[in-house]
């Protein structure tokens, strides 16, 4: 029966090619405009970390106080998105986590080891041991450097398959030497491909991945007075040079810690609050503990990883195919209504409403599914011109994946077939014989 | 024209009527708000920077390792850039308007202040660097040769002179001159002065709403030769050379010394392009998204024009029998739009303002002008009258004689 009424709806569709088209179009339209807003919504609202999201949390400690102009537009809360050396220190020594982690972006020189070649620029993060465990960052060669290592401050590096790729042709280069800034460092380990987005760890720079082409360990990268390379913003004067900077209150550390049962959670936040009522009665804070702990899908909504341009077109996009489906409604109606006469005769020769209900929505589901097979193309075609629009970092959010493929076509059915429901309704109610006899 | 036989038609046909009146107010909301963001996203990105911004590029230099002898080198690559022909002026710096990087500071009236009267960009530059940028002095002086230090960005010593834009020093000084005045960086104890004001100098941040948003023109220059393993140079050039003057100079650049890395070459213009390609970007989206959504709309209106002129056939021929004119059929159709769009227009008047308080309380977005959403109305109603024209004709073309035919 359903392959009857698919004929029965092809045939009705072919007999109005011009109404028929512009419903097509109409749909397909609105279902490309709002995938692609779509596809790089879900890039930039997706859970970087699924297996993981809720072990993971960020802690903040205000360490500027209420009086001071803080610097992240719309957080309520008025934290700042980094925290101080000095405390990141007290946070790691202080070990109440199972993995922790303070981190910063950072830049070095790489000089290859052919003289002909020119040095190049490879981004940098410094950070501990419990950065590759802790966010199950996988590895091709070799391994994580340990904890001695941290402790040791050791000349090694973790690169990528990138940075592995252009400097050792992909060959496995654990312990093979690298020459960073004139100083030699071992190769412990080569990343596989990884890159989570949003880089929810650090969202100062290139918040949707990218810029990373090496990691060392982090208290290396201090006692090598490694700059940050991401934001740095200070309150209260400090003394000069680096010993200054390090003891100072500016903010330019993220930090991150595992904790996998909400017990641990709990624990974590109360040994945060304890820390901040220390900081007060040491004296280094003049106000009461204010602390907070995210995991990575709160931080992400704190640090406004969806930007609001995206947003934006979201709406836009989405408003776009109610426009468009309301069309597809107007113009189905018509069309059905037009053909009063043909139902009529169908229910006149003992058709049920139930047949010409399902012979209506099957046409309706025909217009969907070529409306979204259209969309799905002026999908593709929308992110390639997005792609030319928009920055490299955005762009990384323009890849369609195959549940994106999916919901583009499911998408185009399920709405077209929504909006068929009332001309639908319409032609059941139709009268055989008060039709007939009106022709 | 008479409306009651129009209202009792659309009564009979209320759904395609509701229909086309819901998408027109939809469409006339997100055109409306959609041109506001176009042109409000094409405003920002044609502020002027306070720069003289043809003929002016930039490179961004990284030394390999931390070479002691930095001061010297960087002398060297200075002395090597303006000596070069073609090149105007230049200098050395931790930032540059557009860069998308840098530092700010506590702009204040006292030492120990516990809130800052304002939030302030720093730039570093030395005696060339007003001409190089171009930058407008409105007051003041240029730096002396004795007032310019060295600044590796860890010192961070008060420097004993500042050049201010006009807006930063508005808000330190309301009413007055701010020349000659004293003025407290946060992270610094003492005090430095106000020898100069420029017109204009955007911070490095420029993205709408973004972190630059609140503190745009509060920019300060302080005299100092930027020297540390990553710094930029700002190089002004004689006019028709920039595309030389840019290869030359990275040429020689790698003369003097090899241990280096040059990256982001670029014009200003370019840097300027690149600042802003996320706004233009959207801006352009949304031109798009309008016009189809004009499309589509208008593209609905003349499919469901055309069924009910085919559905009223045989009334339209018993009208013209009865003596209506050609004229007379085609306005019935452009009034029965008319009398559809403009509900829709005043309904979609609503959504477009309740849409614009939404997103104002959502997001970095200004109230919407009213004379947006008139002139959305406007483009709709005439987008319905369009739209309508064939339909309506066709409608005219109807034979009276069809009227003693049966169906």
């Amino acid at each position: 029966m359903f392959a009857y009424y698919f004929g029965l709806a092809l045939r009705s569709l072919k007999r109005n090619v011009v109404l028929t088209a512009l419903m097509i179009a109409a749909i397909g339209v609105g279902i490309g405009a709002s995938m692609t807003t779509l596809t790089m919504f879900r890039a930039m609202s997706g859970d970087p970390i699924p297996q993981k999201s809720t072990q993971l949390f960020a802690p903040q400690i205000d360490n500027w106080g209420p009086t001071k102009q803080h610097v992240v537009p719309g957080d309520s809360e008025n934290f700042q998105e980094q925290i101080s050396y000095f405390d990141a220190m007290n946070l790691m020594n202080a070990h109440p986590a199972r993995r922790q982690s303070a981190m910063y972006a950072t830049g070095l020189a790489l000089t290859p080891a052919n003289p002909q070649l020119l040095p190049f620029q490879v981004g940098v993060r410094a950070a501990y041991a419990d950065f590759f465990p802790m966010f199950d960052v996988p590895f091709r060669y070799g391994a994580p450097w340990g904890a001695d290592d941290d402790a040791a401050r050791a000349d090694v590096v973790v690169i990528t398959p990138e940075l592995n790729d252009r400097v050792f042709g992909g060959a496995n280069s654990v312990g093979k030497v690298l020459n960073l800034d004139n100083r030699d460092y071992r190769v412990v380990g080569v990343l596989d491909k990884w890159q989570p987005i949003p880089k929810f760890y650090d969202l100062n720079n290139d918040k949707y991945g990218g810029g990373e082409d090496l990691y060392l360990p982090f208290t290396k990268a201090i006692d090598a007075h490694m700059e940050s390379w991401g934001n740095r913003n200070c309150a209260g004067d400090f003394k000069p040079g680096w010993e200054g900077r390090i003891h100072s209150e500016c903010i330019w550390i993220q930090f991150w810690a595992e904790l996998p049962t909400a017990a641990d959670a709990a624990h974590y936040r109360s040994f945060l609050n304890n820390y901040a009522a220390e900081q007060q009665r040491t004296g280094r804070f003049s106000w009461p503990p204010h602390t907070r702990l995210s995991d990575v899908r709160e931080w992400l909504v704190h640090q406004h990883a969806v930007s609001d341009e995206v947003r934006i077109l979201v709406l836009v996009s989405f408003s776009f195919l109610f426009v468009c489906l309301l069309n597809a409604m107007g113009l189905m109606l018509a069309k059905i209504m037009g053909r009063s006469g043909d139902i009529s005769v169908r229910r006149a020769l003992g058709a049920n409403r139930r047949a010409v209900f399902s012979q209506c929505l099957i046409e309706a589901g025909v217009i969907g599914l070529a409306g979204g097979l259209l969309g799905l193309a002026l999908t593709v075609l929308g992110l390639m011109a997005l792609r030319s629009l928009l920055s490299d970092e955005v762009n990384r959010l323009t890849h369609l994946s195959a549940t994106d493929i999916g919901l583009a076509v499911s998408l185009g059915v399920i709405a077209t077939i929504i909006a068929g429901l009332y001309p639908t309704w319409r032609a059941v109610q139709v009268q055989p014989a008060w039709q007939l006899k009106a022709q | 024209m008479e409306l009651r036989p129009i209202l009792s038609a659309m009564r009979r046909n209320k759904v395609g009527a509701i229909l086309i009146t819901v998408q027109m107010a939809v469409t006339l909301a997100i055109l409306c708000n959609g041109l506001f963001i176009i042109q409000q996203r094409l405003t920002l990105s044609k502020r002027p920077s306070g720069m003289e911004e043809t003929r002016l590029f930039v490179m961004s230099n990284q030394w390999v390792g931390e070479p002691p002898d930095l001061t010297a080198r960087q002398e060297a690559d200075l002395a090597a850039l303006r000596s070069l022909p073609g090149v105007v002026a230049a200098y050395t710096t931790n930032s540059y308007p557009f860069s998308d990087g840098g530092s700010t500071e506590g702009c204040n009236l006292k030492p120990d202040q516990t809130h800052m009267t304002a939030r302030c960009a720093l730039y570093y530059a030395d005696q060339q660097g007003l001409e190089t940028l171009g930058l407008k002095l409105i007051s003041g002086r240029n730096f002396t040769a004795a007032e310019v230090g060295i600044e590796t960005g860890r010192d961070l010593a008060a420097p004993p002179a500042v050049i201010i834009t006009r807006q930063l020093a508005d808000q330190l000084f309301p009413g007055k001159s701010a020349l000659g005045q004293s003025m407290y960086l946060e992270t610094r104890r003492h005090g430095t002065l106000i020898v100069g004001i420029v017109d204009r100098l955007q911070v490095p941040w420029i993205g709408a709403g973004g972190w630059g948003s609140t503190f745009f023109e509060n920019s300060m220059i302080e005299p100092y030769r930027y020297v540390a393993q990553y710094s930029h140079y700002v190089v002004r050039v004689k006019p028709g050379q920039l595309a030389t003057v840019m290869q030359a100079a990275q040429k020689r650049l790698f003369e003097v010394n090899r241990g280096r890395i040059l990256e982001k070459v670029r014009t200003i213009a370019e840097a300027r392009a690149a600042g802003y390609r996320d706004d233009r970007g959207l801006a352009v989206i949304l031109g798009v998204v309008c016009a189809a959504l004009l499309a589509v709309t208008a593209f609905g209106i003349v499919g469901l024009t055309s069924y009910w002129v085919t559905q009223r056939r045989r009334q339209i021929g018993i009208r013209r029998a009865l003596g209506a004119t050609r004229s007379a059929i085609t306005r019935y159709f452009q009034t029965e739009n008319l009398l559809i769009a403009s509900m829709g227009a005043a309904l979609g008047i609503a959504l477009a303002i309740a849409l614009n308080l939404w997103m104002v309380r959502s997001f970095e977005m200004a109230r919407l002008h009213l004379s947006y959403a008139l002139i959305g109305a406007l483009v709709v109603l005439l987008l319905g009258q369009l739209a309508v024209l064939w339909p309506a004709l066709r409608a005219s073309s109807v034979p009276p004689a069809l009227a003693t035919r049966s169906a």
